[in-house]
């Protein structure tokens, strides 16, 4: 799989990796950057990380920089929050982001809330790392998607990005962010490669790409999404439909005036994503469009594509029928851009 | 007073000044009155919500902290209105906040159950049981990578023992050799579970071997038991040797929070206690000492009776938040 890249400075040098040597590399950007900033997670030393993606950092950092942790995400995830709460800038990784749910206390009732509880007076600049989605094979204990779950908590950001530029480019971005992020990154797009601009830089958060120009069809996606509704578009394109097609990129905060502006130009609303459909991030971004002037725009009901009512399963079959798939996708979309919903 | 006759005296005797030990007594007496105002201040309907207080736990706050500076950390609990006095806190800012005012240690956004002066090393109460103790070990953490001294004192209650925060917490601030001291008032109680009966061991701090750290339980209404056990611990912690958990035993003169009937626990247990006053004890063994004399004992609750007086009269006269404000303090762009 290639990624398109979007990269806004033509003149900045660029080398192709991938999404995971991507994130790499912004780590090791900042461990040389920043003397504060630290790795935590399980395995993350010699191991080099459940899906390699610290790789060989511990050997150019060592082990004071780049921890390993026990098995403990409640403890190690409060860790790096009163870390944070007293100088230093952890990067903790989940080896998984349903792990993360053992850890929900000190993310959502510590990291999110300290700065506010305490009146302004604390900052929790901690990055939350969470390999995520499905597609591999590992069932229903490895394979969430739980970005509207943390996308729900006020004093969190949440991104998810889909491309190596922006996996590096968010990632520093949320580590400059004095508050805590949780960055979703999607397993099946760990060995994507892409074009990478080298050196430092961010990718705002709170901003999406509009990664496709289109004027028949809005389709709003985020990680892996995004390329099935690439592939989708492509397909779409030789019947002579234009599907525009959004990178949602960050979760919260959400985008509204992309999402908005895009809307208008095409009047029509395709909502992807992987989290479980009922009450996911589709359902804010049908929302959002439902409350505003881009509702008049509408010329068909809104649609949401999002993962099925139910665990990811362990049949390979069930687990892709299970969350939003390209043909889907452009089903969906056919029928919006005909009329036919 | 000769020095070979000085090995018999109470540690804390030996150990402080007399104007530390005063300024002990003072916090002690600043902390009953503290909560008594505060409790006054809510049966008159000035503050809402709830409150925990710790009445009866003086020693235990202010002998824990004896040793603290202001460059070293606590983490806090519910139960947090004596250890954020006994940091260094002012009673007129805690008020404010309990108050709900913008002139409060949170403007207003925390109350009573997440009271914190991050200038004088409180990173805060907590409302979550066990919540404050993975915390305590990042702070240990941030001293270590950074080179700092500082230590991290981690005040829970018997009910968070049985958290497996607390197992993540002490294993992890071992294996890492963290300058954190891991403090356990048992008040006897969770709410109004008996910590005998939720807890498998007798003492608290025997759980301490399973993490191969230094264990002891004190008498946490003994001021200077505390101080000796905390003055072993935090020497320890800053000499990089690690963590290590002292339990003091106390008890709570109040129920658990406003809404408690006190269904759990007998009269006669309850006056017992209180016939054994953490404060009177502190002072009687001062005056003993010769540190103090009853009328200087008197003049230091009479300053604090004041201070807590004024502490409520700047409470009164502060602003209230602007309603506009609710989601200020979110995020740091929103910050004042």
């Amino acid at each position: 799989m290639n990624a398109q890249t979007h990269i806004s400075q033509p003149e900045t040098k660029t080398r192709e990796m991938s999404y995971a040597e991507a994130i790499r590399d912004a780590m090791a950007i900042a461990l040389e950057r920043d003397p504060t900033v630290i790795l935590m997670g399980e395995d993350i030393g010699t191991y080099g990380g459940a899906f390699q993606v610290t790789g060989d950092l511990v050997e150019r950092f060592g082990k004071d920089r780049v921890m390993d942790t026990p098995i403990s995400e409640l403890g190690g995830a409060g860790v790096a929050v009163g870390a944070a709460l007293t100088g230093l800038k952890p990067i903790y990784e989940f080896q998984f982001s349903d792990f993360a749910a053992l850890a929900m206390e000190q993310i959502v009732n510590q990291a999110a809330k300290l700065r506010y509880m305490l009146g302004g007076e604390a900052a929790v600049p901690v990055v939350f790392r969470m390999p995520s989605g499905s597609g591999t094979g590992a069932a229903a204990q490895h394979s969430q998607s739980f970005e509207a779950w943390f996308g729900h908590v006020p004093g969190l950001k949440v991104v998810q990005p889909s491309t190596p530029a922006d996996a590096k480019g968010l990632l520093l971005a949320a580590l400059a962010d004095p508050d805590p992020v949780i960055v979703f990154e999607h397993k099946l797009l760990y060995k994507m490669k892409g074009e990478v601009p080298e050196g430092y830089y961010t990718t705002p958060i709170g901003k999406a790409a509009v990664v496709r120009q289109g004027k028949d069809v809005t389709i709003v996606a985020s990680a892996i999404m995004v390329h099935r509704a690439l592939e989708a578009a492509a397909k779409l394109a030789k019947e002579g439909i234009e599907a525009e097609v959004i990178d949602l990129r960050s979760v919260r905060p959400i985008d509204r005036e992309t999402i908005i502006a895009s809307v208008k130009k095409t009047g029509k609303l395709l909502c992807v994503y992987e989290g479980v459909r009922t009450l996911g991030v589709g359902a804010e971004i049908s929302a959002l469009i439902a409350e505003s002037d881009a509702f008049d725009y509408l010329d068909a009901p809104i649609q949401r594509l999002g993962g099925a009512e139910a665990p990811i399963p362990y049949n390979p079959d069930l687990e892709r029928a299970a969350v939003p798939q390209a043909a889907g996708i452009e089903d969906v979309a056919r029928k919006l851009a005909r009329g036919q919903v | 007073m000769a020095r070979d006759t000085q090995e018999n005296l109470p540690f804390a005797i030996r150990a402080f000044s007399p104007e530390q030990l005063k300024e002990a007594l003072r916090k002690m007496h600043l902390i009953r009155l503290f909560e008594e105002g505060a409790e006054e201040s809510y049966m008159r309907g000035l503050i809402h919500g709830t409150m925990h207080l710790s009445i009866g736990q003086e020693a235990s706050a202010v002998a824990s902290c004896m040793e603290l500076t202001d460059a070293d950390k606590i983490t806090s609990t519910h139960r947090g209105h004596g250890h954020c006095i006994a940091k260094g806190a002012d009673v007129g800012r805690m008020f404010a906040e309990f108050f709900g005012k913008e002139t409060g240690y949170c403007h207003g956004r925390g109350g009573s159950m997440h009271i914190a002066d991050v200038k004088t090393g409180n990173l805060g109460a907590n409302g979550i049981v066990g919540g404050g103790l993975p915390i305590a070990v990042g702070a240990g953490l941030t001293a270590k990578r950074l080179g700092r001294d500082d230590v991290t004192l981690c005040f829970f209650g018997d009910g968070a023992n049985n958290e497996g925060a607390f197992h993540e917490a002490l294993n992890m601030a071992s294996i890492w050799k963290l300058p954190v001291i891991f403090v356990c008032e048992n008040n006897k109680y969770g709410m109004s579970t008996a910590a005998a009966y939720a807890t498998a061991v007798p003492n608290i701090s025997d759980r301490a071997a399973a993490y191969a750290m230094p264990g002891v339980t004190v008498d946490g209404n003994d001021f200077s038991a505390v101080a000796e056990a905390l003055h072993i611990a935090i020497a320890r912690a800053r000499a990089g040797e690690g963590p290590s958990l002292v339990e003091n035993l106390t008890y709570r003169w109040r129920g658990h929070s406003k809404s408690d009937r006190n269904r759990y626990r007998t009269k006669d247990e309850i006056e017992d206690w209180m016939s054994r006053d953490p404060i009177q004890r502190f002072r009687a063994e001062l005056v003993a000492h010769g540190i103090i004399d009853e009328a200087g004992a008197d003049a230091i609750e009479t300053a604090a009776k004041d201070a807590v007086a004024a502490g409520i009269e700047f409470a009164k006269a502060g602003p209230a938040p602007a309603i506009t404000d609710v989601t200020k303090f979110v995020h740091a762009e929103e910050a004042a």
